[in-house]
């Protein structure tokens, strides 16, 4: 195979898998901007995943799953804000409470229903995200460059892949050219001054969470119901932590939190296609390698590349008015 | 812990049921679970078997991290439990510090030994079967291209791969086999996304069969290649009917006839220990054909699989097994 298909190749598998980190890094983004520190990205999605793929092998219907995902994930969301925004607890301790609730309760209510000892049986293809084909994508298949780019890279996914991207720079809009974007960051930043021009410091980081809530669903759905075929415990296995940590390298900010997503998802891929096969000068890379590569380019970017992060002033502060 | 006391609480419940075969079986479950539709599913079948005739309720438990293999196995010992069975290679240092603590009790671990006077060792030559299954991967393969997928980077693992090629080049010396592994923890026997792009990656290079030997993560590689129209080929339990039409066949280990005769052989007095070695002669090993997979083989395949099968057992075909010298040079 030739280098330039295995790095199309690689980077339609980036694609497929850094598509939760960019959701979950969007949907932290929301929350961190208003000021509340979402470390429960993981449990969420978590929580998502099982909702969606036990939703979709009941009613057979994957657009039901999702729905019941984003639900999930909205409703812990609002136990987040409940613990932190209205009775000012502390978001951290709030955050890792629904990591372990849903780590547990998924398996348990998996065992209860399903009686496969946590995971929910193998969803059919009709309750599934299939991938969509564009028009003319076989027919260009075999058009060097073009055809590999168009077919293999831009077709053949499913419609969560698009939706995650399509998503950044919605996010984007609603961030900074909406009125609403405009108070969350302040929220995030300032959030007296926010409160004097007679604005709801709470109801803006609920409305941010029901935001991050919404996106965390949609990328536990994209891992039971597009990725694979049916929740298996523990199946984000982290994802929600190198969201955050990606939300972080791209400094609170929509666009750079997607290019660090893909980074992250890029690593991964590599460390998948790059397994046994042979590079030129190199030839095969022991698998040990390979597979530490993500973690030894992480420490180096981390230490080296990231610059100053400044994070929203007012983050990690519950906000109380002063009497 | 949970899943203990309640186990223990039922047993103290049926404790007159309890006598008639006057032991107390437990079974502890590696990672991936009891319903992994693998090598932990095929024990529990294995003791639910047991259970079902002989009405002995067993202990057990699922592991959940490393640390809990000692633990749950002291556990089991402390409370009387004999026979205690232990599912997988990990639980083998673990066991050999719990066995010497209670000599007077039997321990059986499958997949690895444990050289003490009382815990029976049963291993299989899982070499056999994956040649077996890497001959009919090389007979369904069009492309002439095929790929192997393993769970956890370990030498047993490597025996599967080892045999596969074998088998694969048997019938095709040109062929080509990608072989790949998930990770080196044990996380990597339960990460099906992973495996799902592992396989995909091997399609993509051309692969038009692959082998699953990876527990969990094996049924993210047999639902990739369901979705791309590939052939696959499951482990250790007959997983063919997963995906009818897609899944070529399965490798069989038996075991859950070996979780089956340590409950059962201790019950009747006959439980020995040492080692034990199912292979292909002694049915421990195999390959799978039901109704989920016949339109896929056709009947000269069947034969040429009866013939190989006859030859491994005559001795005619010789098995390399990678763990008998760390290598594989095929």
């Amino acid at each position: 195979m030739d280098y330039f298909t295995l790095f199309i190749l690689i980077l339609d598998s980036t694609l497929r898998v850094s598509v939760p980190l960019v959701l979950a890094s969007l949907a932290g983004l929301f929350s961190e901007r208003s000021g509340v520190v979402d470390i429960g990205l993981e449990g969420k999605m978590l929580a998502a995943a099982f909702a969606s793929a036990a939703a979709a092998y009941v009613t057979g219907s994957v657009w039901i799953g999702l729905l019941a995902g984003v639900g999930v994930s909205m409703a812990l969301a609002m136990v987040h804000g409940f613990a932190c925004v209205t009775h000012n607890g502390n978001q951290i301790v709030s955050g890792v409470a629904i990591n372990i609730l849903a780590s547990g309760l998924t398996v348990i209510l998996g065992i209860a229903w399903f009686s496969r000892g946590g995971q929910t049986p193998p969803l059919p293809p009709s309750a599934r995200f299939q991938s969509l084909e564009f028009p003319g994508a076989a027919a260009l298949a075999d058009v060097p460059v073009i055809g590999g780019i168009y077919s293999e890279l831009l077709s053949g996914h499913n419609i969560l892949v698009y939706a995650a991207f399509l998503a950044v720079p919605l996010v984007w809009w609603i961030l900074y050219r909406t009125r609403f974007g405009l108070r969350l960051r302040a929220v995030g930043e300032n959030p007296e001054a926010v409160d004097t021009a007679g604005i709801s410091v709470a109801k803006m980081r609920y409305m941010a969470l029901a935001c991050g809530g919404v996106l965390t669903g949609v990328a536990g759905a994209y891992l039971a119901t597009a990725q694979s075929a049916g929740f298996i415990r523990e199946m984000t296995a982290g994802k929600g932590f190198i969201a955050l940590a990606a939300l972080i390298f791209g400094k609170w900010r929509p666009v750079p939190a997607m290019l660090s997503a893909l980074l992250f998802g890029f690593l991964d891929a590599v460390a998948i296609r790059l397994q046994g096969v042979s590079l030129p000068l190199i030839g095969e890379i022991p698998v040990q390698f390979i597979q530490a590569l993500p973690y030894v380019l992480t420490v180096v970017l981390l230490a080296g590349f990231i610059g100053k992060a400044v994070a929203p002033k007012a983050i990690g502060v519950p906000y109380v008015k002063e009497r | 812990m949970k899943k203990i006391f309640l186990a223990a609480a039922a047993l103290l419940l049926a404790g007159g049921a309890a006598q008639a075969g006057e032991i107390k079986p437990a079974v502890l479950f590696d990672m991936g679970g009891k319903f992994d539709k693998s090598f932990n599913e095929g024990v529990f079948n294995g003791v639910e078997k047991f259970r079902k005739e002989t009405g002995i309720k067993y202990r057990e438990f699922e592991i959940t991290n490393e640390s809990q293999r000692e633990q749950a196995l002291m556990n089991f010992a402390r409370r009387g439990g004999d026979p205690i069975l232990g599912v997988g290679f990990g639980q083998a240092p673990a066991m050999e510090k719990v066995a010497k603590k209670f000599p007077k009790q039997r321990f059986a671990i499958i997949d690895m030994v444990v050289d003490l006077p009382n815990v029976q060792s049963i291993v299989f030559k899982e070499h056999e079967g994956s040649f077996l299954v890497g001959a009919l991967a090389a007979m369904a393969s069009k492309t002439g291209k095929v790929g192997f997928v393993g769970g956890m980077d370990i030498p047993l693992i490597r025996k599967f791969a080892c045999g596969y090629v074998q088998g694969v080049k048997y019938i095709n010396p040109k062929a080509e086999v990608f072989q790949n592994m998930t990770g080196t923890t044990p996380a990597a026997w339960n990460d099906p996304v992973k495996g799902g792009e592992l396989a995909k990656s091997q399609f993509d290079r051309g692969a038009d069969v692959v082998y699953a030997a990876a527990g969990g993560t094996g049924l993210g590689v047999l639902q990739a290649a369901a979705d791309a129209g590939k052939l696959s080929i499951g482990v250790d339990s007959n997983q063919n009917y997963l995906h009818p039409g897609s899944v070529l066949t399965s490798m069989l280990k038996r075991v859950d006839i070996a979780a089956y005769n340590v409950f059962k052989s201790a019950m009747d007095g006959t439980w020995k220990p040492g080692i034990q070695v199912l292979g292909l002669k002694e049915g421990g090993v195999g390959w799978a054909l039901d109704q989920y997979n016949k339109s896929l083989i056709t009947p000269e395949m069947k034969a040429r699989m009866d013939q190989i099968e006859a030859d491994i057992i005559a001795g005619k075909i010789k098995v390399h097994d990678y763990m008998s010298d760390n290598k594989c040079d095929f």
